[in-house]
């Protein structure tokens, strides 16, 4: 494989940029696989990769609906975290944290890692008390937090209503120091082309139709380009988990439901870190083109739809002009939509299931991007050892038996609806 | 913008309205035995399809009741709503 750096790219340049590689291939699938991947986002790509880099399995293929990276890795908000106070959530969020730091080197693909910091705002005396309580947890996790007052918060993002007027006033805020951004089209192209170069072939344009399960086991996969084999098989496919469950009569304890998200036309840097309103449920960053890149809450209803309605983005944007007033006065440039597979205590599943080699990685909820490269990882480990690692133990889809849910902010059955 | 139908109140906009998810979810009958099996399947499991879904709204802006409605979840398209009472 051709390796991308400055020189090459001044040597490509003199050539008149003839020479480069694909970054991909577009092979036709073979007769057989060790392990099929179906999903070519984010998740899929990174267990692709790591079941090459970390377990040795190269004889994989991975099974893409439509194009690579055209799901939810190319429509979220590019925020990355591990602002969580659970340690299930809070440890792998944080290896996923590690790997977001060397990335762009491992992968040589530069996904544009930038941490600016994640500021949560407070808006009551009783969130300054839930907050320092999450940042004393992320810290006993080894996780950066700084409990922020509002005259820290003034000098960090003075463009926030500071005003006295104002219906939810900032009392502080929880940061993040190492949260920050990634470019997500580049995290899901620099999976593919290592993931490529280590023998992957990764099968795109290609529709999984049904599964071919014999006495409990999977045998292989029936798709629009035909019939595959492999014994293991990973779901990496997030808001349509539930299609590909119900061809193997399997019911989940997800939901699919739709999220949008939306950037401003773009304008001179004005925000330096990712802020969250603390009052309703809105996100803002600004993006290296200038652009206020912008999300919020679910639509609200099941959806496959990946487009929203108007009312979720007016009361989302709403809040974002409670916050940043001067957002009123921006055009929009671009809104859009995706669909979330929406678990029902907050946190995801990645498991084995009760069919002998179908691995399950689902319930991303509208945070999946942040933990790509995490997901990948533990879960290329489940598929190649068959067994969980210690990082998402914790992630099983028994819990929803026996209780021991991951409910990251205590609201019980459906966290999302509030 | 959902233009849903309450029975009772006629054409709505979607502002007036809160979701109240999948209507066929039937909760364990009172007073019997539950298997934790049923129990889970009533509180977290659910089909989630693409295409028609028979789903629960709450008029919760307007009359205040509770309806059926037989939506789609891939166009958003509402065929049909009823009386909480009346089969689709």
């Amino acid at each position: 494989m051709q390796k991308y750096s400055v020189f090459s790219l001044i040597k490509n340049a003199f050539k008149g940029h003839k020479d480069w590689q694909v970054a991909w291939k577009d092979p036709t699938p073979k007769d057989e696989y060790d392990v099929i991947i179906i999903g070519g986002g984010g998740h899929g790509l990174a267990t692709a990769y790591y079941l090459a880099k970390e377990h040795n399995i190269t004889n994989v293929a991975i099974v893409e609906k439509g194009w690579i990276g055209g799901g939810n890795v190319g429509r979220n908000t590019t925020i990355l975290r591990s602002n969580y106070m659970h340690d299930e959530n809070g440890l792998f969020y944080e290896k996923g944290m590690d790997l977001w730091r060397s990335m762009s080197q491992d992968l040589n693909f530069n996904v544009m890692y930038s941490p600016r910091g994640i500021i949560n705002l407070a808006h009551s005396d009783a969130q300054m008390n839930a907050y320092s309580r999450r940042g004393n947890s992320m810290r006993l996790n080894g996780i950066d937090a700084v409990l922020l007052g509002r005259e820290e918060v003034k000098k960090l993002v003075p463009v926030l209503d500071f005003s006295q007027n104002v219906r939810f006033p900032i009392f502080g805020a929880l940061m993040q120091p190492s949260g920050g951004t990634a470019r997500h089209d580049a995290v899901a192209w620099g999976y593919a082309r290592q993931a490529d170069s280590m023998g992957v072939d990764i099968i795109q344009n290609c529709e999984v139709n049904g599964f071919d399960v014999v006495n409990g086991k999977i045998k292989g996969i029936k798709t629009s380009k035909g019939n595959i084999k492999t014994k293991k098989v990973g779901l990496c496919v997030a808001g349509s988990t539930s299609i590909l469950a119900e061809m193997l009569n399997m019911t989940l304890p997800i939901e699919t439901h739709l999220l949008q998200a939306c950037v401003s036309e773009p304008i001179k840097p004005i925000l330096d870190q990712v802020v969250t309103f603390g009052a309703g449920h809105f996100y803002c960053s600004q993006s290296d083109k200038g652009e206020m890149v912008m999300g919020g809450d679910l639509d609200g209803y099941n959806s496959y739809a990946q487009r929203g309605n108007f009312p979720t983005l007016q009361h989302v944007l709403t809040e974002g002009i409670a916050m940043f007033p001067f957002l009123s006065k921006l055009k929009m440039l671009r809104t859009w939509g995706g669909i979330m597979d929406m678990s029902m205590d907050g946190s995801p599943i990645i498991d084995k299931t009760h069919i002998e080699g179908l691995y399950l990685n689902c319930g991303w909820c509208y945070g999946g991007f942040k933990a790509t490269p995490a997901s990948g990882w533990v879960f290329a480990h489940t598929i190649a050892q068959d067994r969980v690692h210690e990082l998402n133990a914790g992630f099983n889809l028994n819990r929803f038996s026996t209780g021991h849910l991951i409910d990251e902010k205590g609201l019980g059955t459906k966290t999302w609806i509030s | 913008m959902l233009h849903i139908k309450c029975p009772y109140c006629g054409m709505r906009s979607q502002n007036e309205f809160a979701y109240g998810g999948d209507a066929n979810v039937k909760r364990p009958e009172l007073n019997k035995e539950v298997t934790d099996k049923e129990w889970d399947t009533f509180v977290y499991f659910r089909k989630s399809p693409r295409g028609k879904h028979l789903e629960l709204w709450h008029h919760i802006s307007g009359c205040r009741q509770w309806f059926k409605v037989q939506r789609d979840t891939l166009t958003h398209e509402i065929y049909k709503t009823a009386e909480i009472k009346e089969d689709i």
